[in-house]
């Protein structure tokens, strides 16, 4: 698998087959449609991952158009990393979701849904490998119109509501973006990153620079859901279809913040950019709140998708501490959160799905007795949970330990101790539920609740199982990590 | 357009709003004209003020025409509000002047469109062959953007339609058909100006390489003939038409046709979307490349907005006054 066209087969080929599944009428062709084309993006997204290891950033020009007169797709560490994490993440949510949508989606929606699914897929691979500014903006709208879509599937009513808020919020972030990107055009007359990166130090004392930078790092903290801006996040995940929540909350507010970084290192790496600090402190205090207040919000839930959904603001909050610290440690504790969060959150939204799919409900009291009566569920759920806290032997661990290390390097101890408190935080609200779960009686009227079908068992443990194993064994992860974090600030690979 | 942008906020009467909006989107069509961003203009003009006044329209059908006034002022919003404005004021501080022949955006990237795109890609029009060519991926990564939203609009509405009655489609119809034939002036007038329309959308489609226009507009403004149809001989009567698999269909079939043009070119030696290598010439294979790209734009971009007016148009109630919503 050397091809040269791998990098934009593996964004075309799910944008391709999206209009079939849409012509199609019933949900299963779609399935198998969207299963291959997903599990082959996967196989090329690895394809180009290890040529990126092997022999450096790959270059694609499309329409054999030379950037910066046409768009290219440049694909380093980082870029084919986040492939790898997004359509890895698509495979296995797609393999799970056929038995969960055939019992939250009615018939006649089934392929729009694969189809919706397909073009979120499309949209999120076209962010992480392309090089130029405007391209992604137009990928960044097909991946967040198609998640609205994804979103209001829902049988839940509310979806709708909660779908709408996050429509309004996005169409702000997307909308802060373009304006940023516009000034930025209008100082250096280029679209492409690199050459934007290389043009703007010229430029960097302007105002019209500030504001752009200003504009683009708002517009990004809207669809990372940073604190403040993270009112849209946690009801869009609690009552959409329970797969959407896991392909959403592993993918789409990571590939937020590889672009939070682009923006930040490979473009206005170079400038001189006293502002860059001041943008660093400030995230810093916002990663901090955030981590505290959504750790405590999330405390105090009874639905556990939504407490969830909080749990994932606060991790959203340790990337962004680690990307704050703006040096090579911490921005590479930032980048393996980003794998990490994205399995150990997959295996609890999946593990979430399930018990609704039996009982019917994601609520705690919901969970009473499930460690006997569903016990793989609930095993990948303590997993899950374990690595959400931060215990040895899985992902959290190494996620928390290189960011530790990172404060620790740049002398500010306090910052480790508030590390380690937050996770006091998780240790509560994962017990909650694991509590419920393995000590109270399975409610007699639920007494026919059974194991989930093995075809969402699977994945489910797929991704449980790589949070152990990438926890034990993190050599390949943390090597990808700290080149990728070296290569942002210009001195690496 | 300060006027009628203050005009928007104080107005109460949601129909007054769309129809200022509409005259907002003209006065700005007007200014890129002034700017010589004639492409633009025309888009503007017909999306803005032409297709979007229409769905708005539509919608206030479905939810009445008044504003539910709000007592208490949202100081929070009004101080962001002010805060994003000042910050783009701030902005254009430093901007280089409007025209300013030294300005870094002519010295970059556009020489090259300008001067070489003749012999490069071919059509006159060098904002074709940026859009269609030197940046086709961006193009078909927006019409992906329209069919997207086609295709929610059916996945979100189109099951509010089934609750409905069965025969709900037919008495809209038949109502619609009674209102209209008491005035047999439009509907003559309709009769002669939808094939002009049609031919008119025709032009714009193909003439696109030499004079303002292409994929996006020629779609518009095939898709208005159409939605013109069903305004005045009734909704199921246009569907009869135009029906629904077909613009399912179409739909697709553009994206497919504007991505398939980017395979061939990867199959016949060149990278993905390089339509030089489609024929021996490289500026016919240019030609034949935004030829297609550009009729699969105009496909997918007209079936998108006779599917999102017509899913919004059967759920009009049969009787305005015995389903008003309060």
């Amino acid at each position: 698998m050397t091809s040269p066209h791998l990098p934009v087969l593996m964004v075309v080929l799910p944008l391709m087959s999206a209009p079939f599944c849409a012509v199609m009428r019933r949900g299963l062709p779609a399935w198998s449609l969207a299963l291959v084309v997903t599990w082959t993006s996967f196989a090329l997204a690895l394809a180009v991952l290890t040529q990126v290891l092997d022999h450096g950033t790959i270059i694609y020009s499309i329409g054999d158009w030379a950037a910066p007169w046409g768009i290219e797709y440049r694909i380093d560490r980082i870029g084919a990393f986040m492939a790898v994490i997004v359509s890895g993440i698509g495979a296995l949510s797609l393999a799970y979701s056929r038995r969960s949508i055939a019992h939250e989606i009615g018939v006649r929606r089934r392929p729009l849904f694969y189809t919706m699914f397909l073009l979120s897929l499309a949209g999120l691979l076209g962010i992480s490998v392309t090089g130029d500014a405007f391209n992604l903006f137009v990928f960044l709208e097909i991946s967040s119109l198609s998640s609205y879509v994804l979103i209001s599937l829902a049988s839940d009513r509310r979806a709708l509501t909660a779908a709408y808020r996050y429509l309004i919020m996005g169409t702000i972030g997307a909308t802060f973006y373009i304006i940023g990107v516009g000034l930025m055009y209008m100082m250096t007359g280029t679209l492409n990153l690199a050459d934007l990166a290389a043009r703007v130090p010229e430029v960097a004392g302007t105002r019209t620079i500030l504001v752009a930078l200003g504009f683009l790092t708002v517009g990004i903290s809207l669809k990372l859901a940073l604190f403040p801006l993270h009112t849209w996040l946690p009801n869009a995940y609690a009552f959409a279809p329970s797969v959407v929540t896991v392909f959403l909350a592993s993918t789409a507010t990571k590939v937020a913040i590889y672009v939070l970084l682009r923006i930040l290192f490979t473009v206005f790496g170079k400038a001189d950019v006293i502002h860059a600090q001041e943008i660093g402190d400030v995230l810093m205090v916002l990663a901090l709140l955030a981590m505290f207040v959504a750790s405590l919000v999330a405390i105090f839930q009874d639905n556990v998708k939504r407490l969830l959904a909080f749990s994932s603001l606060a991790q959203v909050g340790y990337m962004i501490l680690g990307v704050s610290m703006a040096t090579a440690t911490g921005i590479s504790a930032g980048i393996i959160h980003l794998f990490n969060h994205a399995i150990m959150k997959g295996a609890l939204f999946m593990a979430v799905g399930c018990v609704f799919m039996r009982t019917g409900s994601v609520r705690v009291e919901a969970f009473a007795g499930l460690g006997r009566a569903m016990p793989v569920t609930m095993a990948a759920f303590v997993v899950g949970g374990l690595s959400l806290i931060g215990v040895p032997a899985t992902v959290g661990f190494i996620s928390k330990w290189t960011l530790i290390q990172a404060a620790l390097e740049t002398g500010a101890w306090p910052l480790a101790v508030l590390i380690l408190l937050s996770s006091l935080l998780a240790i509560v609200y994962v017990w909650k539920v694991v509590e419920v779960a393995y000590f109270q009686p399975l409610p007699s009227y639920r007494g026919d609740v059974r194991e989930a079908p093995l075809s969402m068992v699977l994945p489910m443990w797929f991704l449980a199982g790589c949070s152990i194993y990438f926890g034990i064994d993190a050599a390949t992860t943390l090597g990808i990590a700290r080149d990728a974090a070296a290569a942002l600030l210009g001195n690496g690979p | 357009m300060t006027v009628i942008g203050i005009g928007l906020i104080r107005m109460r009467n949601l129909f007054a709003v769309v129809m200022l909006s509409g005259i907002y989107s003209l006065l700005a069509a007007f200014l890129y004209v002034i700017m010589d961003a004639v492409d633009v203009a025309f888009t503007e003009a017909a999306v803005g003020a032409g297709i979007a006044t229409v769905l708005m329209l539509a919608t206030l059908a479905l939810t009445g025409t008044q504003e539910k006034p709000s007592r208490h002022t949202n100081l929070l919003s009004i101080a962001i509000v002010t805060v994003t404005g000042a910050a783009l004021v701030y902005g254009t501080l430093d901007m280089p002047e409007y025209g300013d022949p030294d300005a870094p955006i002519h010295h970059h990237v556009v020489p090259r469109y300008m001067n070489d795109s003749a012999h490069e890609v071919g059509p006159p029009n060098v904002v074709t062959s940026v859009l269609a060519s030197y940046r086709g991926f961006d193009t078909l990564g927006e019409v992906t953007v329209i069919f997207t939203a086609a295709v929610g609009v059916i996945a979100l509405i189109g099951r509010i339609r089934r609750r409905r009655s069965l025969n709900h489609d037919a008495r809209l119809n038949e109502r619609w058909a009674d209102t209209m034939s008491s005035k047999p002036v439009l509907r003559v007038l309709t009769k002669l100006i939808i094939p002009l329309i049609m031919l008119f959308a025709l032009y714009v489609q193909f003439h696109g390489d030499y004079g303002p226009g292409g994929g996006f507009q020629a779609g518009v403004i095939f898709a208005s003939a159409l939605i013109l149809y069903g305004l005045i001989f009734g909704i199921d009567t246009a569907r009869r038409a135009v029906p629904e698999w077909m613009t399912r269909l179409g739909l697709a079939l553009g994206v497919l046709m504007y991505a398939g043009t980017g395979v061939a070119g990867l199959v016949m030696g060149g990278n993905f979307l390089n339509y030089s290598v489609l024929a021996h010439d490289h500026l016919h294979g240019q030609h034949w490349g935004i030829f297609t790209i550009e009729l699969g734009v105009g496909i997918t971009v007209a079936a998108a907005m006779v599917t999102i007016f017509f899913t919004f148009a059967r759920l009009l109630p049969v009787d305005p006054n015995d389903e008003k919503r309060s």
